[in-house]
């Protein structure tokens, strides 16, 4: 086995347990660890099965097989990022309806101290 | 009948404490909130020194859309049967507010339009706003389905059954022109009452040119986002 390939063997595994550890410890919840864990995953298995590459180049029609490798990365980045605007929306969405409904309840605290003093 | 008159107003502090008087004096009869949308200036504190106005201070600034519908929220809390919104820097005449409400009153609309276009000549806005407002109304008119003349006003008045939707939805920024068409695409009726409307006095408008080409993008993007929307009302 190539040198290069252990080392992308290990370095699949490490950022598996890396996950695994932010997951334990509640640094990352566990819903939004899952598309990590699918990127790592999918790193694992291209650096077992070198020829994988080859042939989802060939598949695909790419000449030059790393380029494939790119096009995975940058499709799975595209996706986790796309995951967390739609994240990110559903927050707004949520500290917009606590920033009405804090508004609303200090009005009404406001009238309840007014009436409680007359 | 229960009827409120909701201002939404981000840093308008040299406008507000007029607005809101002159709607006390004028519509006597009409609960008054003023909705700070997280000012930086003294709005808030204008609009506590008067008696009879409510104030909900929200905690950031929201947008227009986040402060109208608090308000909404508010009123529905409330149980009230009629809302007008205005807004707080002038350009929308208190004595105009039993104009707005005629049509949902008789019943002939479920939300009614004040339009600067329509029947009574307002002061004519700056041209390159004024074309902004037209082609705006155009879009909207063609998507809607319903001539509308003003889709960007924001002087309107609504019944409870208008109320109850909106309270839930309800665009954040710039909503004007998308509230038609959600309201249409969920087979309210939408009427457009000839208002006066001013220019408006001091402060500075919400819109400069950046803001004002992202306003034109956003509402396009809603309007067309809104078309493949499935009505939420049978």
């Amino acid at each position: 086995m190539p040198f290069f390939q252990i080392l992308s063997i290990l370095g699949s595994i490490s950022i598996t347990l890396i996950l695994i550890e932010l997951v334990k410890s509640r640094r990352l919840k566990e819903s939004y660890s899952l598309l990590w864990f699918a990127i790592a995953f999918v790193f694992l298995v291209f650096s077992v099965w070198r020829d994988l590459l080859e042939l989802l180049a060939k598949a695909l029609g790419i000449g030059y097989a790393p380029a494939a490798l790119f096009l995975i990365l940058i499709i799975g980045l595209y996706l986790v990022s796309l995951h967390y605007s739609v994240v990110i929306s559903r927050l707004s969405e949520r500290t917009k309806n606590l920033n009405q409904e804090i508004g609303i309840l200090n009005l009404k605290i406001r009238k309840l101290e007014e009436e409680k003093k007359d | 009948m229960k009827s409120i008159i909701i201002i939404p107003a981000y840093n308008e502090e040299e406008n507000i404490g007029k607005v809101v008087r002159d709607v006390c004096k004028v519509n006597p009869e009409d609960d008054i909130l003023v909705v700070n949308d997280g000012s930086s200036d003294r709005t808030g504190l204008t609009v506590k020194e008067i008696q009879k106005a409510k104030l909900i201070n929200l905690p950031y600034n929201l947008g227009i859309g986040g402060a109208v519908q608090a308000g909404f929220k508010y009123a529905m809390g409330l149980n009230y049967d009629l809302v007008t919104r205005m807004d707080g820097d002038g350009q929308h005449q208190a004595s105009e507010i039993k104009r707005i409400k005629e049509p949902v009153l008789k019943g002939e609309a479920d939300v009614s339009i004040g339009s600067r276009f329509l029947d009574i000549a307002s002061p004519k806005s700056i041209l390159g706003r004024r074309i902004g407002q037209k082609l705006i109304g155009l879009i909207t008119s063609l998507v809607s389905g319903q001539k509308i003349t003003d889709a960007t006003s924001g002087f309107r008045c609504y019944n409870k059954k208008a109320l109850a939707l909106l309270t839930k939805f309800y665009p954040s920024d710039y909503p004007e022109p998308e509230e038609i068409i959600f309201l249409k695409k969920n087979k309210f009726k939408v009427r457009e009452t000839g208002v006066l409307m001013k220019e408006r006095k001091g402060g500075t408008s919400s819109l400069n040119v950046i803001k004002s080409i992202y306003y034109a993008i956003k509402v396009s993007l809603s309007i067309f986002i809104n078309i493949l929307r499935t009505p939420l009302i049978k």
